[in-house]
């Protein structure tokens, strides 16, 4: 169990290094993230009574094709660098791996979701600043790393790998996205826990389910 | 193997079961077009339903299949597991599409709009994506290893997604009432004819899917022996 968490610690802090060096993925995300939540803007009506409509649906569709890009762009240099190969044949389990790469890339999408939380607050006048919201776009972004994390491990070794990650990974997605967008609707109209309590259960199970599924079937994406 | 035997060609298990497919198929027309009753409610669009329902029963079969099918590749890393999977994996595919298109056919009519996202509806929906992604993924793969893992893997976390899809839409709907719900529901209120007519036809979609599976099955499987074949000449 020490040699489980000490290795996957070692791989995550490892990922991290790399993105402090060169900050290579973290801009390019939070740059994204910050255009599309601009391109919306333009695409509805401003007007408040819209915005009060379309702002959760924003939030998330800027958070997930964030999260898109990061996912693709963390087994991409492994796999050019060759270190995923390195890491195959070093004595760690394929479920240590996905741990280690799960995280890092977790902390990177939350780090970009906590910079743009003031942008919303700017742009849209949304009351994102909630415990609440918080918890909810914590569970959600667990679940998009810990199926996309699966994904990007296959997408990346294929020939059109920016393609087919969003393909494979958004229809998985979609339990989550309806969970984070109807909870974040009732948070921003001001309800109470017990109102969106469901979708904080739905979330859990998605959760649940997505971490034990990658972590046994990971390790035959790394076999082949 | 030519659609038409020649007169000396030995009948062979698949030349049988495309005819006799053929024969209920025909059946199964007249049955939906001629024999039932016509619904007083809906007209003629109603007979959709026998086209409609059985699809995507059967759908729901072929991908339980091959969620079941992957798993088992995965544990036992045989490829006839894979073969079985794919091959059912485009048949299914037809089936739900075929069944959308002519779900879409009948709501216009009776619902007045093409698509709701109620939840079979979207279920059935990320099913149907799901489906395309387990085959674009074998089509991008470098090796046939790769695909069967690869499309296993799909295959598995897509069939654990559909309940959970199916939940959330439920609640989704729940907090949009004007969400249209089916005026239609699939036992009780049916005519004893219009329910022999809806049994037989989901028993001729079943042959339909068992034989165009079976047939693409051998497909695969010359392919794969031609596959070894051509290796063995090469080394």
């Amino acid at each position: 169990m020490r040699l489980f968490i000490s290795s996957a610690l070692a791989i995550y802090i490892k990922d991290l290094r790399i993105e402090l060096r060169t900050r290579e993925s973290i801009l390019s995300i939070l740059f994204f993230a910050l255009l599309t939540s601009f391109i919306f803007r333009f695409a509805f009506d401003p007007n408040p009574k819209v915005m009060e409509a379309v702002g959760p649906g924003i939030v998330w569709v800027a958070f997930l094709f964030a999260g898109v890009i990061a996912l693709s762009h963390s087994f991409v240099s492994e796999r050019d660098q060759g270190t995923l190969q390195a890491l195959m044949i070093s004595p760690i389990p394929p479920e240590v791996i996905l741990v280690g790469k799960a995280a890092s890339i977790f902390t990177i999408i939350f780090i970009v979701e906590l910079i743009m939380l003031p942008v919303f607050v700017i742009l849209y006048d949304l009351p994102i600043l909630d415990v609440w919201f918080g918890i909810i776009a914590f569970l959600t972004t667990l679940g998009f790393v810990s199926v996309g994390t699966l994904f990007s491990a296959i997408a990346s070794h294929t020939r059109s790998r920016e393609l087919l990650l969003p393909l494979l990974f958004l229809p998985a997605i979609i339990p989550l996205l309806i969970a984070a967008v109807a909870s974040t609707n009732l948070i921003f109209q001001g309800s109470e826990i017990q109102d969106f309590s469901k979708w904080v259960q739905l979330l859990l199970l998605y959760d649940a389910i997505s971490i034990v599924l990658s972590s046994i079937l990971f390790g035959y994406v790394l076999e082949d | 193997m030519s659609f038409w035997p020649a007169k000396n060609l030995n009948w062979s298990k698949e030349h049988f079961l495309i005819l006799f497919t053929g024969l209920i198929g025909l059946v199964n027309l007249w049955m939906i077009f001629i024999w039932v009753p016509t619904e007083r409610s809906m007209g003629l669009v109603q007979r959709l339903f026998y086209i409609h329902v059985p699809t995507v029963w059967v759908g729901f079969i072929a991908f339980g299949f091959v969620a079941l099918a992957s798993a088992l590749y995965l544990f036992e890393r045989d490829s006839k597991w894979d073969r079985r999977a794919s091959a059912t994996a485009e048949i299914g595919l037809i089936l739900l599409s075929v069944s959308m298109a002519s779900g879409a056919m009948w709501a216009k009519p009776v619902w007045g709009t093409w698509w709701t996202w109620d939840p079979k509806l979207t279920s059935v929906f990320v099913l149907w994506v799901i489906f395309i992604g387990y085959l674009m993924v074998r089509v991008y793969a470098s090796s046939m290893r790769q695909a069967a893992t690869w499309s296993s893997i799909v295959g598995i976390i897509g069939f654990a997604n559909v309940p959970i899809v199916y939940l959330a839409s439920m609640w989704w709907r729940s907090l949009h009432p004007e969400l249209v719900t089916g005026p239609l529901s699939e036992s009780g209120a049916l005519h004893p004819d219009m329910r022999t007519v809806l049994y037989f036809s989901t028993f001729v979609f079943l042959v339909l899917f068992l034989s165009l599976t079976q047939l693409r099955l051998s497909m695969k499987n010359s392919e794969e022996e031609f596959e070894k074949f051509h290796k063995e000449l090469l080394t």
